[in-house]
């Protein structure tokens, strides 16, 4: 079954009076479950497409459909309400919210975005706390823990609210290689315990193979594909 | 809302100095009205008091036109004994009434025998014009305050006129006045008090008795020149003036137009604009209150909302709705507004306490040592705290439309 379904895909930014193209009709399929990564140099058009699949942008021509849904369709409401039912995210600068601690960052999802009522919504945060192992950490605010163990958090407060994807643009730029490669594992096995896609983007050759699927993008064009979850068409 | 409230506060707490001196630019803002309102209040108020308790009353009637020719102190525009005795109906029906008081008013000579001036006669009945104007004994600088206010044959002089003609109490003086027929006649009077001027040293009224009036102005019939009224309740003058208008209407010449007409203190007395500037004083000051809170407010959304771009942008992203990212901000100007005004109240209150324990003194034409009571009623308190709370919502609803309205994208890549 398909998750994610690009036709023809293209997106050209307007920089003053010049038109410039970030995607150029691309085509490509992730499937349910899968382990994908859109690796490439930078700007290649990684983000601009993670952007796109991930609703925060709309194609300047082309299909994308995200679980069933032409992406291009939805307004900003909609957008925001797709995002918060859907999918997840995991930032490069793990983009935790510096007043609130651990448990209550990964508790944002549910209490401002899903509101759900309040034991169910304590018992799915500790229940993703311990499955990234951020248990014994849940106290403490983003400033008192270390960068790997930040993103764990933003993986956890990705799939607390269960999406069906997660998308994660360079969630290793800001680690090292043993910290990278631990949250990609972390990532891998949330993927095989809740069968939730997880895309991210990486320019790190040594990452790249921790992906099940590889679309290499260059110059806003698919170049190549090592797949197992997802195809270029 | 309770999570919006619960993170609005977490926010604000997070820039505790800026926080901090915006809640003191509020509460500075605050204690300055209400300590204002609660000062220039008391001061009103004394002020009113004097001029109504000690000369006025709350309220007087006329025979129609005699105010707008008040200053001759016309004799023919007197109220005659048979809507007098309407009029005294229809007073003691009216159950807001605490009192009222006949009074004949005339223009007359004042001589001590060796001098001749000018002054103003009130003829009063000393006991119903005690009642209605309770603040008259203390106007009595030299004499006694107690018992009635003047008997037959005395009279009670402006304190400038005795002072200017070396009288004393228990001297003899005559007043020549005018009748309204243009006969003179005089009447020997003795001293029984020297008044001071509720507004000042120019002040050139005397008081004798009513019927000593009737006598020297040769009354056939018993005339008024007005009546002045006491309401039971101050705060409900113009609701009773505004009856008394309509009530009073029924009483008519043989035209048919009404006879009587009802002025109440404000448009009898000068004095009326100092208390109108005074509230216009209250709303510029309330302006600035405004500008404060609005300046302060906006400018602490505006700073929050830009340090918190990239934030913005991730809660957007993860799906957090416009109107929740909006209502976010909203309620951290909210929660500014409510505990600037929750200190600020807290402290005024305590300020008016300090004032009233302190009893600072100040003077008002003659009379010396009035001693300042600030009091603050709880409605201005409740009107301020309203505007300031409502005016900080205000001041944040552009930084939070900006932030809801937000691209993720940008946020997110702000550096």
């Amino acid at each position: 079954m398909s998750l994610v379904q690009a036709t023809n895909l293209n997106k050209t930014y307007r920089v003053g009076d010049i038109d410039v193209p970030a995607i150029k009709g691309i085509d490509f399929v992730i499937e349910a479950s899968s382990f994908v990564a859109f690796v490439g140099p930078s700007g290649s058009g990684k983000t601009t497409l993670l952007n796109m699949v991930g609703c925060l942008d709309h194609p300047s021509s082309g299909m994308l459909k995200v679980l069933d849904t032409d992406i291009a369709t939805l307004d900003r409401r909609a957008a925001a309400r797709f995002r918060g039912e859907h999918i997840g995210f995991v930032f490069q600068d793990f983009n935790l919210i510096p007043v609130l601690t651990v448990f209550e960052n990964v508790e944002y999802p549910l209490r401002m975005v899903q509101k759900w009522p309040e034991e169910k919504r304590r018992a799915q945060v500790l229940r993703m706390l311990d499955a990234v192992g951020m248990a014994d950490q849940a106290d403490k605010r983003p400033d008192q823990i270390s960068g790997g163990q930040k993103q764990r958090v933003a993986v956890a407060r990705a799939l607390v609210s269960q999406p069906k994807l997660v998308l994660a643009d360079e969630p290793t730029a800001n680690l090292d290689h043993d910290t990278a490669y631990r949250i990609l594992e972390l990532m891998k096995k949330m993927r095989d315990d809740f069968k939730t896609t997880f895309v991210f983007s990486t320019h790190d050759p040594k990452i790249m193979g921790e992906a099940e699927t590889t679309f290499t993008l260059e110059d806003g064009r698919l170049t190549n594909n090592n797949s197992s979850g997802g195809s270029h068409v | 809302m309770f999570d919006v409230i619960s993170i609005a506060s977490r926010n604000l707490l997070r820039y505790r100095r800026r926080t901090t001196l915006t809640l003191l630019l509020i509460v500075i803002g605050m204690v300055a009205v209400l300590l204002f309102i609660a000062v220039a209040g008391s001061f009103k108020s004394m002020m009113i008091g004097q001029i109504t308790d000690a000369l006025i009353g709350h309220v007087q009637v006329h025979r129609k036109s005699y105010v707008a020719s008040i200053d001759s102190l016309p004799l023919n525009l007197n109220m005659r004994p048979n809507i007098l005795a309407q009029l005294d109906d229809k007073l003691k029906a009216n159950p807001a009434i605490a009192a009222w008081s006949p009074r004949i008013k005339f223009g007359g000579m004042f001589s001590n025998f060796a001098e001749t001036t000018s002054i103003r006669i009130n003829g009063i009945d000393p006991e119903r014009e005690a009642a209605t104007v309770p603040l008259l004994p203390g106007r009595i600088t030299e004499g006694s305050k107690d018992g009635p206010l003047v008997g037959r044959g005395q009279i009670l002089i402006p304190q400038l006129l005795a002072r200017g003609f070396k009288s004393k109490l228990g001297d003899t003086v005559v007043v020549v006045a005018t009748n309204r027929d243009g006969s003179v006649n005089g009447k020997t009077f003795v001293v029984h008090g020297i008044m001071d001027g509720v507004t000042g040293p120019g002040g050139r009224d005397g008081y004798i008795h009513i019927d000593d009036a009737r006598e020297l102005l040769r009354m056939n019939e018993a005339e008024v020149s007005e009546i002045a009224i006491r309401l039971k309740d101050f705060s409900r003058l113009d609701k009773v003036s505004s009856q008394l208008r309509t009530g009073l209407e029924s009483l008519t010449n043989k035209e048919g137009k009404p006879m009587l007409e009802v002025h109440d203190w404000k448009q009898l007395s000068p004095f009326a604009n100092i208390a109108n500037m005074i509230d216009l004083m209250t709303l510029f000051i309330k302006i600035m209150l405004i500008s404060i809170v609005l300046v302060s407010v906006m400018n602490v959304m505006i700073m929050a909302v830009f340090e918190r771009i990239r934030e913005i942008g991730t809660i957007a992203a993860i799906g957090t709705p416009p109107s929740r990212i909006l209502s976010l901000f909203l309620a951290e100007g909210l929660m500014l507004g409510i505990a600037g005004t929750v200190v600020g109240i807290v402290m005024s209150l305590a300020g008016i306490y300090g004032i009233n324990l302190w009893q600072p003194t100040f003077n008002f034409g003659q009379q010396q040592g009035l001693v300042m009571a600030p009091t603050i009623a709880a409605g201005d308190v409740l009107t301020i705290a309203a505007m300031v709370v409502v005016v900080a919502v205000i001041a944040s609803l552009q930084p939070a439309w900006k932030a809801s309205r937000m691209d993720p994208i940008s946020a997110l890549r702000h550096v």
